[in-house]
């Protein structure tokens, strides 16, 4: 393998970086102009080139449908769980309580894997604690819940989401994955009171 | 003034509206909630569905205007960084172990992958409770 080459694949990696770089730009200026253009350019490769980040593998592919399903999905847990929290922060009675529980997925991609921790964030009632990336186990908080058919309710929505994620983003491989294992590996919950 | 813009304004006042109250059940929350974790709940999502429904309430009202495409980055960068913090907030406060355990209903990470005997624990306080006293 010659510099070169690598070089060229190296840009590969960085042109998605670029481009987005350069439309903020030119969406923070809020005209459209060549100058704009241009200096977004000139912008967006020094910043690449002073502050190196880690090449991102593998990337993305769309599919179409998917992608639409999973923002529709979005928007209305989106919606849904905002509800939930506005109602525990004013309701008069106390809060019932937290859980904290972990769950197992089946992506194993860098990408997918933090798509997948952000709408966790923001959708299901739950906020990534900790990522175990190796056996890619995620340790979620959950607000409010009264029982244990509730918790795994929650992980059930999770392993959802995790779905849609990856039929929306994913690669064929990824896909046929989250077939393989349809059943998630039973991990018990270690020191949990009945 | 017809009536398109009379609609469009009715739109724009709800979304404003509606946006202001979720920031407002978002700062109650961060008073009422008990714990680090639940506050980030409550730090992320009515605070994200507020910021956006004030995005979309402001650009109704201020349609052809250059500032639209502000509020539109204001609104995706919210939703990209409002996770992030909240995680990692969540994961120091976990991991510095300010859990209101009596709370919580599981705990499946306490004697998780974490627990397992000769993994390093450096980043927990050396007066920490002990595991099984929580």
């Amino acid at each position: 393998m010659t510099t070169p080459e690598v070089a060229v694949r190296r840009l590969r990696n960085q042109v998605p970086l670029l481009v987005s770089l350069v439309l903020v730009w030119n969406l923070l200026w809020g005209t459209w102009s060549w100058a704009n253009l241009l200096s977004g350019t000139v912008v967006a490769v020094a910043v690449t080139w002073l502050l190196p980040l880690p090449p991102v593998t593998g990337g993305l592919r769309f599919h179409p449908v998917a992608v639409l399903r999973f923002v529709g999905h979005f928007v209305a847990d989106l919606a849904a769980s905002s509800a939930q929290v506005a109602w525990e922060a004013i309701r008069p009675r106390g809060m019932p309580h937290g859980a904290i529980i972990s769950v197992q997925l089946r992506t194993d991609s860098d990408l997918l894997l933090t798509m997948i921790a952000e709408s966790l964030c923001l959708v299901p009632g739950s906020i990534v604690i900790d990522l175990d990336r190796e056996e890619r186990v995620f340790g979620l908080h959950l607000l409010a819940v009264r029982d244990h058919a509730e918790v795994d309710a929650q992980r059930r929505r999770v392993l959802e989401t995790e779905e849609r994620v990856v039929r929306a983003f994913g690669s064929a491989a990824e896909i046929a994955a989250l077939d393989q294992q349809p059943d998630q590996p039973e991990r018990r919950p270690a020191g949990s009171a009945p | 003034m017809n009536d398109v813009d009379s609609v469009a304004d009715v739109i724009a006042v709800a979304c404003l509206l509606v946006g202001a109250f979720f920031c407002l059940t978002a700062g109650v929350g961060l008073l009422r909630f008990p714990d680090v974790l639940s506050r980030m709940h409550a730090g992320t999502k009515p605070q994200v569905v507020g910021v956006l429904l004030i995005m979309v309430g402001a650009a109704i009202r201020l349609t052809g205007s250059s500032v639209t495409w502000m509020l539109l980055l204001v609104a995706a960068f919210q939703l990209l960084t409002a996770p992030v913090s909240a995680h990692l907030v969540s994961r120091i406060a976990y991991r510095r172990r300010h859990v209101r355990r009596d709370l919580l209903l599981v705990d499946e990470l306490g004697g998780g992958p974490r627990a397992r005997p000769g993994a390093p624990r450096g980043d927990e306080p050396a007066d920490g409770v002990d595991q099984a006293g929580r």
